[in-house]
């Protein structure tokens, strides 16, 4: 059956192998660059063309020692550059830069093998980091010449251009597609990891919890989506959609903080509601963003509920996560306030701001108990006062507050944020800063809310007797068009050429199939694999049927595959066909034709053995004979003429 | 290891008919169709099953989607190229066996010929230790493979396995041919011997005879017809030459026979008779060849020479 035989690990590889398993590195390399030191990928980058080069040139591959030292020189670098060889960046790292040595010593087919599989396991690495569509697809790419490098092991093949060759795994991945869609849907997702889920990385963007001048510069320029909602029923209009992350009430004269005390979150009193869903994009801190004051708690995102209603998460999001949240849109929120919390967010620290401060005191003295009346008093000064919205502020020394509200009068929504805040404080109005997301990129074709890191806003919340917490935004006061057309509509001429119109339009459309990529592939999770069926009536689907119903399917494109490859190119010839007819009417009566016999032959013989049919047989005989040989292309008329006489035949008594 | 793996082959191949039921000699042509291909993965197909799992551990532990979908994608194509390896030899059929002449112990040149209708490529068929690797372009295709030969004789061809791994290398389809054929191997000559008896005059007659052809001067003798005397090459000797012409002389024809070589065991005699059949055809001269049960007349030449071998081949 299977006999091993000691053969010599095979032929030395051909070029053109070489040339394809070289591409695929590259694309390895590519795909991993992105999170890759900078003092890595050049070098490996530099080996590779090398070594592609040097191959091309004679074959042969690298010397032992050159390997052993290169390895050693990778290893060295790894644990320098990270102080580890484990986890997520230094364990790729490391794949990646071990893949492009293996391609030193892959002189024989059995090296080349090794080096496809080890290719396909670090392309697979890649998506560790980012499993977005993009990256997806460059990933699938990548399959494509390392396919082709194992098809270009096989001997005696018509020579191909790399084109073609690239074609043909293009060909067999597109064949295979049905079949790999089928599986990816039914393979029973884990509902818990068996093993650590890797470290987050070091670098986070996105909102954080603490808040001080210029803090919100890098993100107010950051277009990546942050996340997308989508409402049950129409959405609120733009100026209420304010999404709050953070609330900030404890302030040191420059920053304002986020303090978990974990406590149970107040209560508030709901007029009006509105149920949506939020697909987060991986790379936030620990807060889940939500529309104006949440209700519920989101169970699958592993969140909990903060004192002042906003969203916390212990762990940072490292995938996209979906979750279904309820929000107030009309209520009043904590009605009493307790008194240590209204000392909490009253305090202001002392010897800041001196000039605030009195400012403060004259509202309070012009407006008496109103509260409302200061508060517009403030909004009115910002209208009016001379203030404008600039990206690139002036900086601002200790007085903070002092500086801005009576010196630059220029900055943007953290700074009339922050100085609004101060100034309730200072006019005795408990007041606190809260972060989050302002408006969004409403998406009319697939009707959700695309809201960009660049939407990241600050504003404030005052708290009114017989109103509880009243959100008061500042910036508005300055630049209505924040509120009503966005971060990039403020921004006016300083956001540069990337936020011209049509662009910008064009982004915000494609973006549709981004959020259809997270939905359909990124968050089909254990819940939606389990309402794969609701539409057959079946709300729950266990992970055994799942595992039967991928049998089913595997069973089924078996059989695809199998009609496939039994499906034969006879050549159609109907003379010939008419002639095995005949065969076989005269095999059942035991006339069988032998090997080797023509069918001249064969018929004569036919004709002595039935001598009752003999002048239908010699005729039949002489039609074939001239169908076959006397023609170039047989004429239609005599062919039907045969084909006619040879359906009438009917073998009588055999003479023996 | 190697010994143990054979014996378990040989068991399996006695358990189960079906593998074997095909190595009985068949008539050609040999069509190769679904019941007579088998597929097992190669030692690098389970490797990388082995690494897909992995992969796919990985990407549900991380509930990674993209990489879960790009692995069931390798996993299909993987499962895809298990069905092209099937269809590589489904279909093709062995239409002719064509044998060339050898001496026993020596390799025979073989000649299959296969036929297709769509074309192939990367297929191999292994005789006995030697391999050849063949594709069909144009749905025809002659692979000459050598099979080594032990007895002069009727030789039965052995089973020829065909077997591809396209178009990924990662599974095994092969099939076992056995042509129900023999191929004639001639027997070998012996290394050395004496001349076959001859008639006596046999030796005279090898002697110059007047001819077109220039073949040598020599001093002329009495009776020596004076047009024949080289009178150029004569005048710069010290005495008369003379032109001696030469007509290509046939050799003289044997007449082998099986009687005429007595004392030895049969196999020895045929030994000798190939010896002399081979000096005879080497040296141009025609020959005859009695044996027990055929005799063969005069003639020289290679069918004539095939002929004679063929006979003493088949020679009980």
């Amino acid at each position: 059956m299977i006999r091993r035989r000691r053969t010599p690990p095979g032929p030395p590889t051909a070029a053109h192998t070489l040339d394809l398993l070289s591409l695929a590195v590259a694309l390895v390399l590519a795909v991993h660059a992105s999170h890759l030191p900078v003092w890595l990928t050049p070098p490996l980058g530099l080996l590779l063309g090398l070594r592609w080069w040097q191959r091309r040139r004679r074959p042969g591959g690298a010397p032992l020692w050159l390997k052993l030292l290169l390895t050693a020189g990778l290893l060295a670098a790894v644990i320098a550059g990270y102080g580890n060889l484990f986890g997520r960046e230094p364990g790729s790292a490391l794949a990646v830069g071990l893949l492009v040595l293996k391609l030193l010593e892959c002189e024989t087919s059995r090296d080349v093998r090794v080096g496809v599989g080890f290719a396909c396991f670090t392309l697979m690495a890649a998506l560790l980091f980012d499993q977005g569509m993009v990256a997806t697809f460059v990933v699938a790419l990548g399959l494509l010449p390392a396919l082709a490098a194992l098809r270009s092991l096989e001997p005696a093949q018509a020579p191909a251009k790399l084109p073609r060759e690239l074609l043909q795994a293009l060909k067999l991945l597109a064949a295979s597609l049905p079949l790999a869609l089928v599986a990816f849907l039914l393979v029973p997702r884990l509902s818990s990891p068996l093993w650590g889920t890797p470290n987050p990385g070091a670098a986070r963007t996105g909102l954080s919890d603490s808040m001080e001048p210029g803090s919100f510069t890098e993100l107010l320029t950051d277009d990546r989506p942050a996340f997308r909602v989508s409402f049950d029923g129409p959405p609120p209009p733009p100026a209420q959609r304010y999404f709050r992350a953070y609330v900030m009430w404890h302030y040191d004269g420059r920053r304002w903080n986020h303090v978990d005390l974990r406590r149970p979150p107040v209560p508030i009193d709901v007029d009006r509601s509105i149920g949506y869903q939020v697909s987060l994009e991986p790379g936030g801190a620990g807060v889940l963003p939500a529309l104006d004051v949440p209700l519920d708690t989101p169970a699958q995102a592993r969140g909990r509920m903060g004192e002042d209603r906003e969203l916390l998460r212990n762990r940072p999001v490292e995938d996209l996560l979906v979750y279904t949240v309820h929000s107030a849109l009309s209520y009043r929120l904590q009605p009493d306030l307790p008194a240590p919390a209204r000392q909490r967010d009253l305090a202001l620290p002392p010897g800041f701001n001196p000039r605030a401060r009195a400012l403060a005191a004259q509202w309070r003295q012009r407006y008496g108990q109103d509260d409302a009346a200061v508060a517009r008093a403030a909004l009115a000064l910002f209208h009016d006062g001379g203030f404008s919205y600039t990206l690139a502020p002036a900086p601002l020394g200790r007085d903070a507050v002092d500086d801005f509200l009576f010196g630059t009068r220029e900055g943007f929504c953290e700074h009339y944020a922050s100085a609004f805040t101060v100034l309730m404080r200072a006019a005795g109005i408990p007041a606190r800063v809260v972060t989050g997301y302002q408006g969004g990129y409403w998406n009319g074709m697939s009707n959700y809310l695309l809201v960009r890191q660049s939407d990241a806003h600050a504003w404030s919340e005052i708290w009114l007797s017989g109103r509880g917490w009243v959100r008061m935004d500042p910036t508005a006061a300055v630049r209505p068009e924040r509120v009503n057309l966005g971060a990039n509509a403020a921004a006016g001429a300083q956001a540069g050429w990337a936020h011209a119109g049509w662009l910008e339009e064009l982004r915000n459309r494609w973006d549709v199939v981004n959020r259809w990529w997270n939905q359909g592939v990124i968050g089909f999770d254990v819940l939606r694999q389990r309402g794969l069926l609701t539409p057959f009536g079946i709300s729950r689907v266990e992970p055994s049927t799942l595992v039967a119903l991928l049998g089913v399917g595997m069973v089924l494109s078996a059989l695809a595959g199998l009609a496939w490859a039994l499906r034969r190119h006879e050549a159609r010839d109907p003379a010939l066909a008419a002639l095995r007819k005949l065969e076989r009417r005269l095999a059942r009566r035991g006339l069988a034709r032998r090997p080797g016999e023509g069918p001249q032959h064969f018929l004569s013989r036919a004709a002595r053995a039935l001598p009752a049919q003999r002048k239908e047989l010699e005729s039949l005989m002489s039609c074939y004979l001239e169908l076959r040989y006397a023609h170039d292309e047989p004429p239609t008329e005599l062919l039907r003429v045969f084909h006619r006489a040879v359906r009438d035949f009917r073998p009588r008594g055999v003479v023996k | 290891m190697r010994e143990a793996l054979l014996r378990l082959q040989q068991s399996a191949e006695r358990r189960l008919p079906a593998l074997t039921r095909y190595r009985r000699p068949e008539p050609l042509p040999i069509a190769l169709h679904r019941r007579r291909i088998y597929i097992v993965p190669t030692g690098f197909g389970l490797g990388f099953g082995g690494l897909l799992l992995v992969m796919m551990t990985g990407a549900l532990n991380y509930s990674n989607n993209a990489a879960l979908l790009l692995t069931c994608l390798l996993a299909a194509a993987a499962a895809a190229s298990m069905l092209a390896a099937f269809r590589a030899l489904d279909g093709l059929r062995l239409q002719a066996v064509r044998a060339g002449h050898a001496v026993a112990g020596e390799p025979l040149a073989l000649t299959l010929e296969f036929v297709s209708v769509r074309p192939r490529s990367a297929l191999r068929v292994d005789l006995g230790d030697s391999m050849q690797a063949f594709a069909l372009d144009s749905g025809h295709a002659a692979i000459a493979l050598p099979l080594a030969t032990e007895h002069r004789g009727w030789q039965a061809l052995p089973r020829l396995r065909v077997w591809s791994s396209w178009p990924l290398g990662m599974f095994r389809a092969w099939s076992w041919l056995h042509p129900q054929q023999q191929v004639l191997v001639w027997p070998r000559a012996e290394a050395s011997g004496p001349p076959p008896r001859q008639p006596a005059d046999e030796s005279s007659r090898v002697q110059l005879r007047h001819g077109d052809e220039l073949a040598a001067l020599r001093d002329y003798r009495r009776g020596d017809a004076m047009r024949r005397i080289a009178w150029k090459s004569s005048a710069r000797h010290h005495g008369l030459l003379v032109k001696e012409f030469e007509q290509p002389e046939p050799r003289p024809a044997w007449h082998l026979d099986w009687r005429a070589v007595r004392g030895l065991d049969d196999e020895s005699r045929i030994a000798r008779l190939a010896r002399w059949l081979g000096e005879a055809q080497q040296q141009g001269r025609p020959y005859s060849l009695w044996l027990p049960g055929e005799e063969i007349g005069l003639g020289s030449g290679a069918a004539h020479y095939a002929h004679c071998m063929d006979a003493l081949a088949k020679l009980p």
